[in-house]
């Protein structure tokens, strides 16, 4: 019956290594608490549902081996069993769609008093950009992008002009205010990936994207491109800081604003 | 008893037309090589898969070297990329659909439904052939400057067609893109030819609700791939535009290394739209031929009629009509509005159910059963609890918030490896050592057989099962290297270097298996016509391998379903469904 003892240990291990891991996620590092709650959930329900069916399957196994002179039953079909199982599944199914419905309406509204970064990728580097006092992203568009205008930004919208740009180096947010992260991608695919976040969203040439976090505690996290962008993913990385308000302020004070970058780099050769 | 198993001598309609014998091979090329009988064209189909599954395994190997031991063996991020595509693509495209349903739906419906042959041999052979051609084109973007492509299976553009991608620029892409279309056209040859038998062709008696289970799953993955296909087909012809002709329909305005391109007005998220309505009923035109043909194998080694059949016939359908409006759960963070989350992730969770019926009623099948430990019955409860493990964990990626955490992640990866790679390849494992007896007339060696199932079982589990934990851990998929990146643990280096040694020994015992496949062909012990005593059809030939037309001057009546095994009364426990008993025989 080594069959039997092989299925045992399948649910006996699977559980102890789930147990036991050291492999487990990051600790989280913004409100998203409920995605991970929801993912806990889910591998309760699973978890039971799985060890159920093996063992079960494996008391099967064994007791209705066969042995000389044993014989099957004929059952082709049994309505009550049949119809109370789906009824259950639909329930288990169910308990897990809800909650999983309710955190995504969650995630799909952004606060109103959210404050707005850009997210700007291009193979292989990431940059951001932050509105300026007026609270605004200017306008931008691809065809005005040059060594110049790193991200394209109009140069006639005056929103654009106190935006603060800040090009392939570390993005600083301050902890405890909900952020909108809007995403552009000049040339390919990417994905703005930080595991401490659990948030992530692919950034779309043509397109605009955006999701919403906020940062819960002090740090800094990696990004990770998470959509196959050619052969730089894997080294496709960068840095979020985040820190107390004083101290994101002090950074943001030392940024270059577009206009500062343009009169720099017009003064130039 | 159960209206399934109905009386037999009421249920026999008069032959409608006359028998047609398929055409004769007149010479030793139209026999051997251009062949139209399905069964060997069945062959070549299930050779010329393997031969290229081949290939993708190796690759496999040579990407969890890299992953598993990075200071031994490290490939350019090129070759890396490249590796993914042709493994992925490969293992899903040429390898498990041309073997489900070029290799199995060839061999085994006309057989299961008692014809002489598919109703359209001549388009059957060109069928093989142009897959045949596919599978070259295929082989040959390994040989082009540029090598082949790098884009990952999807093949997402922009990046597919940009020169960041390995082939993007180069011939790979294109080569890619061609071997796919004739991939289709092939392909849609064999399936309306499937799906025409099916419904055409079966024997006097042999209604649908009397078909075996095997035949029910081919038949309604057929239906499904020739209505998701063409989707891929669309495309990639759109593709192979924009990237010859300058077509901009996956293409927005876009700056590549500083550089503005031609393009602009595209869609990226068209095409995985595209990419996805075919996408994911393609898990199901796998899944289904793999739920059918192990419905019939554990009613067969369990000696006991496989449990809720029409239930099993009504998840088969409903599993494959909700397939087809899913496919956005890969999609979730693709910048998709966010609503279309809602709608997605509530059918992907609906078709949860019909599912997991599917999983209750093959255990029930098992209960109070009569259950031999064959290697197909082994195989199936392999199958079982894979196919549950990555079911199940396909409950947290299509729940669509818990998806973003894990979306894209090594997760992923071990997800749809347990649920659409080793559980349709325990089942086609299965398959073969259940149908060879029939195919050779011999039984493939059963302690080769066992040391196959023991290692390719256990280990393959061990490759899977703990990858899940390290894209729990954040790893994202496709990443040839890891960096030093602070919150992984070291310990995911170890971990990684264990999934590989087992990816070796599971591979290695591939190979044993394929020798075994070779050595039993001669060596093997003599099965008889019908080794398993089994009741549907195939098993009723009269020559074992079953001869050009299949039967003798008679068709074969069917009087029953499939599955009439150990009917209380019955002289044997298993009723052929071509026995009239209790009933005599109708006239014909
Ligand atoms: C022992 C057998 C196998 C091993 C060790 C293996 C290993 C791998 C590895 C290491 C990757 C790349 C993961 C990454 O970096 O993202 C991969 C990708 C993939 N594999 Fe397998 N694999 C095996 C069998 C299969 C089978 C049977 C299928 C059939 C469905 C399959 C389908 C795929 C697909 C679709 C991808 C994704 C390619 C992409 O990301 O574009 N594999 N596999
Ligand atoms: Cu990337
Ligand atoms: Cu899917």
């Amino acid at each position: 019956m080594v069959v039997v003892v092989a299925l045992v240990s399948v649910v006996v291990g699977s559980v102890l290594f789930h147990l036991l891991s050291p492999w487990w996620w990051p600790p989280i590092a913004s409100n998203w608490g409920y995605i991970d709650a929801t993912l806990i959930i889910t591998f309760w329900i699973t978890g039971i549902v799985f060890a159920t069916v093996v063992l079960f399957m494996a008391y099967c196994v064994w007791r209705f081996r066969h042995r000389p002179g044993r014989t099957a039953e004929f059952d082709p079909e049994n309505r009550r069993l049949e119809t109370g199982l789906t009824v259950v599944t639909a329930l288990g199914v169910a308990a897990m769609l809800a909650p999983g419905l309710i955190v995504w309406k969650h995630f799909v509204t952004v606060p109103d008093d959210a404050a707005t970064v850009e997210v700007f990728a291009q193979q292989w580097s990431w940059s951001f950009r932050m509105p300026g006092a007026d609270g605004r992203l200017g306008t931008a568009d691809l065809r005005l992008l040059d060594s110049g205008n790193p991200l394209g930004l109009n140069p006639y919208d005056r929103f654009a002009q106190d935006d603060v740009i800040v090009e392939a180096a570390d993005l600083h947010l301050p902890v405890g205010r909900p952020v909108k992260m809007v995403l552009r991608s000049v040339d390919v695919l990417h994905d703005f990936y930080v595991p401490e976040f659990r948030a992530k969203m692919d950034l779309v040439p043509g397109m605009v994207t955006y999701f919403w976090f906020t940062p819960t505690r002090t740090g800094e996290f990696e990004i990770l491109c998470a959509e196959l962008c050619g052969i730089g993913h894997a080294v496709m990385r960068g840095y979020v800081q985040i820190q107390e308000e004083a101290d994101f302020q002090a950074w943001l004070q030392g940024q270059q604003t577009f206009a500062q970058l343009r009169e720099s780099s017009s003064a130039g050769p | 008893m159960v209206e399934v198993t109905d009386r037999p001598d009421t249920q026999v309609p008069p032959a409608e037309v006359p028998d047609v014998h398929p055409p004769h091979a007149h010479s030793w090329l139209s026999r051997w090589v251009f062949s139209q009988d399905a069964k060997y064209i069945a062959i070549q189909y299930s050779g010329t898969a393997i031969a290229i599954g081949l290939v993708a395994l190796v690759l496999s190997w040579l990407m969890r070297l890299q992953l598993g031991f990075p200071d031994l063996v490290s490939f350019s991020p090129e070759a890396y990329y490249q590796f993914i595509t042709m493994h992925g693509m490969i293992m899903v495209v040429y390898l498990l659909t041309a073997i489900f349903l070029g290799g199995f739906g060839n061999y085994l419906i006309p057989l299961m439904v008692g014809a002489r042959d598919m109703v359209f041999p001549f388009v059957n052979m060109l069928s093989y052939w142009i897959y045949l051609l596919a599978v070259l084109v295929l082989v040959a973007s390994f040989f082009v400057p540029g090598g082949p492509t790098g884009a990952g299976w999807t093949l997402y553009p922009p990046q597919a067609i940009l020169s960041g991608t390995p082939g993007g620029r180069d011939a790979g892409i294109i080569l890619m893109l061609l071997s796919l279309i004739l991939f289709i056209i092939g392909f849609t040859m064999g399936g309306l030819n499937y799906a025409v038998t099916v419904l055409q062709g079966r024997t006097r008696g042999m209604t649908l609700m009397r078909m075996p289970l095997t035949i029910w799953g081919i038949f309604t993955a057929t239906v499904m791939a020739l209505l998701a296909f063409p989707a891929l087909f669309v495309a990639c012809v759109m593709l192979l535009f924009d990237r010859l002709l300058g077509t901009s329909f996956f293409m927005p305005t876009l700056v590549e290394m500083g550089q503005r391109l031609e393009y602009g007005g595209g869609s990226p998220i068209v095409f995985q739209h595209l990419f996805w309505f075919f996408g994911h009923p393609e898990v199901y035109i796998v899944a289904l031929p793999a739920f059918g043909i192990v419905s019939d194998l554990i009613s067969v080694h369990a000696r006991k009629n496989i449990f809720g059949y029409r239930m099993m016939v009504w998840a088969i359908i409903g599993i494959g009509a909700l397939s087809f409006v899913v496919w956005a759960h890969h999609m979730y963070v693709s910048g998709m509005h966010p609503y279309f989350g809602f709608f997605f992730a509530t059918t992907t969770l609906i078709i949860a159910v019909p599912t997991a019926i599917k999983v209750y009623n093959w255990i029930l099948t098992l209960w109070r059963g009569d259950i031999h430990l064959t290697l197909p019955m082994l195989f199936s409860i392999a199958f079982i609890v894979t196919f549950v493990n990555g079911g199940l964990t396909g409950l947290f990626l299509g729940n669509v918030v818990v998806d973003v955490p894990l979306s894209d992640t090594m997760f992923v990866v071990a997800h749809f490896h347990m649920v659409m790679g080793l559980a349709p390849l325990m089942v086609i494992f299965g398959a073969i050592y259940h149908w060879y007896p029939k195919i050779t007339g011999r039984m493939l060696n059963h302690r080769m057989g066992l040391i196959h199932f023991w290692v390719t079982f256990v280990g393959a589990y061990a490759i899977f099962f703990p990858m899940h934990y390290i894209g729990l851990a954040g790893v994202p998929r496709r990443y040839s290297e890891l960096g030093d990146t602070p919150y992984l643990t070291a310990s995911v280096a170890g971990l990684n270097a264990f999934i590989t040694i087992a990816a070796l020994v599971v591979g290695a015992v591939q190979i044993m298996f394929l020798f075994n496949l070779l050595w039993s062909a001669r060596h093997g012990q003599r099965a008889g016509g019908n080794p398993w005593r089994a009741a549907s059809l195939e098993w009723q030939t009269p020559d074992t391998p079953p001869r050009h037309g299949n039967w003798s001057d008679e068709l074969p009546v069917v009087y029953r379903w499939a599955y009439d095994y150990s009917v209380p009364g019955a002289p044997e426990d298993f009723i052929a469904q071509n026995d009239p008993w209790p009933a005599r025989p109708v006239q014909p």
